[in-house]
């Protein structure tokens, strides 16, 4: 089996016959839903994945995306450790969270992340470089919106996900059938503008998903000191359709959010799916997990990656040892290229801020721009 | 004869023009559409141009600025009316951490032209909250252009410069001058940055803005009867500053008092004084004097008279300044 390249597949299909009446039945008594599932956490098949059947071939998409952007996220953290990049903001154990979604949109719906959305950056083609520059502390931002249909970082918590909401209307005003999908985290969830954003959504019925990864933490502050309801249970409050999904199981994160997306892409309404993840890491580079989690809690988690538990099916189902081979020999070039790439990036001068900030000509920023550059230039002793 | 508008009345025709030009203009905000908003500028937008482009929004400001930048990103041109000036606080964010810096932290990718407009300052016996001037916040924050209008000719051509603008504008409108009426020319005299000198001095100028103007020009008819040529300029632009026609009445006049409703410490009126000084030092024969509100929570209603600047505070500063 060769390499899959990472851009989006044009059409992801999955066998998913039953999967709208088993997920409708769920929806019936929301609270009680445990996440769905189609693998367990030995790589086994769920009874519902035994129904539905799951799809090989995506399984081994989703699993080359998982293990690239784990690499992509491990070259980060030395890279930082190194001191290449001034922050990195970890992702691992969340892979299949971010994969298994995005895989499940179209090329052309666009994306709002928040800033840990690096596997589903990958998958819509970003560069390692113009992954990395915004954390080598060159750009505020690495990537064209208009070339990757994904929305910059957005670093104050949650407000991403009203700019979705405002993309969707637009979309609407345009006639279009895209899909607006926006990530942020439960921490985010206690935002207003998430709320804000879940209500006008579902009051206009606008196209949106709003996909939440549970990583259980915020920073330090666990989801139980956060909120009181689960999130996917809130979503029957504002009118959304709610989704509870196993985070770390790609295949089913992957059927769920393409079966929530055709029915806001057929007019239906928003959506709100939580994935139940973990990070495994620490928040960033500058956190220390030891302080407020036990080992016994990270070990538990672990135990469920979501890459290991992709590759006991594969190999459970006979996928030769080709695909695991040549995949390790790939995340190894990757590796270097991330190597590489990160360590070419140079930030530019200030000049570039001064011209960025205003599109049209102001004169605070012309008169400055000029001190700077005749400071710059040596023309002020 | 050019026809007399309201000065809300001519927002009103001004936005309907923007929208009728461009069908990327969108207008949005609480009680706008139905309603024709609480001072009715948005009145019969809705019948005209539809309730897809005149929204009813949600009761949430975040949303408003928030969902109008996602409508920009989209390729629209959203106008945003914010209902009184002291709701505005609930969009902070959205406006100086997300609508001010988007293009810069794009590379310039991203452009965002939303205006948002905003019912400006004292002087109806509101409740609190209903009151306030807070153009210093926003004129602070790079990546924003902030406007204030005096009289319905420039509300009216202001509003479409604001909407034609490819950056995001916040525009001040006076409330309390919202019924004041005036002539509306076919086309406008300046450019939405350019400070308009509407009665020149000898002795001083007198600098306001929004609706602080009307006070000013009644202080220097009031200064010309006692003999002393006091001019006025009307500021129209915030930010950026207009500081050329500032640097010239500064070198004409010699003596410069600002005035605006908003508290002066840290207001607009020191920026002015600061960059006057700079400029112009040699040509003044007094500081630049400021006069506006108390550094005080804007206070109930019956209690306002004595907290806004009004004619015989300005007077008292052309005073201090003449006799410096």
């Amino acid at each position: 089996m060769s390499a899959h390249p990472l851009t989006l597949a044009a059409d992801p299909t999955v066998s998913t016959a039953d999967l709208g009446s088993l997920l409708a039945a769920r929806q019936d008594d929301p609270a009680s839903t445990a996440p769905f599932q189609l693998v367990d956490e030995n790589g086994d098949l769920t009874a519902a994945g035994q129904d539905l059947g799951v799809d090989l071939e995506l399984a081994q998409v989703l699993h080359t995306d998982m293990v690239l952007a784990r690499r992509l996220d491990h070259e980060a953290l030395a890279l930082q450790r190194q001191g290449e990049l001034h922050l990195w903001i970890m992702a691992w154990g969340q892979e299949a969270a971010q994969v298994g979604s995005i895989r499940a949109l179209r090329g052309d719906d666009h994306v709002f992340p928040s800033y840990r959305e690096h596997a589903v950056l990958l998958c819509r083609g970003i560069s390692p470089a113009d992954l990395l520059r915004q954390w080598r502390g060159a750009t505020h931002s690495g990537w064209d919106p208009a070339e990757s249909h994904v929305h910059i970082n957005s670093l104050v918590l949650g407000t991403q996900t009203l700019h979705a909401t405002g993309y969707a209307a637009g979309v609407r005003l345009d006639r279009s059938d895209e899909v607006v999908m926006t990530y942020f985290g439960d921490g985010a969830a206690s935002q207003g503008d998430v709320n804000e954003a879940l209500n006008w959504a579902a009051a206009g019925t606008l196209p949106v998903v709003f996909f939440c990864q549970n990583n259980q933490w915020a920073i330090s502050t666990p989801t139980a000191t956060q909120m009181r309801t689960p999130l996917h249970v809130r979503a029957a409050g504002f009118g959304l359709a709610g989704y509870h999904v196993d985070g770390n199981d790609a295949l089913a994160v992957h059927a769920v959010t393409q079966h929530a997306t055709a029915r806001v892409r057929a007019g239906e309404g928003p959506a709100l799916i939580e994935a139940q993840t973990y990070r495994l890491a620490g928040h960033s580079s500058s956190d220390d997990p030891k302080r407020y989690r036990t080992d016994d809690e990270l070990a538990g988690w672990q135990a469920k990656d979501p890459i290991t538990r992709l590759e006991r099916l594969l190999r459970n189902a006979g996928v030769s040892e080709r695909h695991f081979s040549d995949l390790e020999a790939r995340a190894d070039t990757f590796a270097v290229e991330v190597r590489e790439q990160a360590k070419a990036i140079h930030g530019e001068d200030l000049a570039v801020v001064f011209e960025h900030t205003y599109a049209e000509p102001h004169p605070v920023m012309q008169s400055e721009l000029a001190q700077h550059l005749a400071r710059r230039d040596g023309a002020v002793a | 004869m050019a026809p007399r508008y309201a000065l809300g009345a001519a927002i009103n025709a001004g936005l309907r023009a923007a929208m009728a030009r461009d069908e990327k203009v969108v207008v949005m905000g609480e009680d706008i559409a139905t309603l024709g908003g609480v001072f009715r500028v948005t009145d019969g937008l809705a019948a005209e141009f539809g309730t897809e482009r005149v929204v009813d929004t949600p009761l949430a400001e975040s949303g408003i600025v928030g969902t109008a930048i996602g409508l920009a990103l989209r390729g629209y041109r959203p106008v945003c009316e914010i209902q009184f000036d002291g709701f505005v606080y609930p969009a902070f964010d959205q406006i100086v951490s997300q609508l001010a810096k988007m293009r810069a932290r794009s590379q310039g990718r991203l452009s965002l032209p939303v205006v948002i407009r905003i019912p400006v300052g004292g002087g109806i016996g509101a409740v609190e909250h209903h009151s306030e001037s807070n153009e210093a916040y926003f004129a602070h924050t790079a990546g924003l252009r902030v406007v204030s209008c005096s009289n319905p000719d420039d509300a009216f051509h202001m509003i479409q410069q604001a909407i034609a603008s490819d950056d995001p504008v916040i525009f001040y409108e006076p409330k309390r001058r919202y019924w004041d009426k005036g002539e509306v020319s076919d086309e406008p005299t300046r450019s939405l940055h350019e400070a308009a000198v509407l009665r020149e001095g000898t002795d001083c100028t007198l600098v306001a803005h929004g609706p602080t103007v009307a006070t000013a020009l009644a202080a220097a008819a009031a200064a010309t009867e006692d003999g002393f040529s006091v001019g006025v300029v009307d500021l129209r632009t915030i930010s950026p500053l207009d500081l050329p026609t500032l640097r010239k009445v500064a070198a004409e006049s010699h003596r410069v008092v600002v005035v605006h409703e908003a508290s002066t410490f840290l207001g607009i009126g020191s920026e002015i004084a600061a960059a006057i000084t700079e400029d112009c030092f040699y040509e003044l024969e007094a500081p630049v004097l400021r006069v506006g509100a108390y550094n005080l929570p804007y206070p109930p209603a019956h209690m306002e008279d004595r907290f806004l600047p009004d004619v015989d505070r300005i007077l008292e500063a052309v005073d201090a300044s003449l006799s410096f």
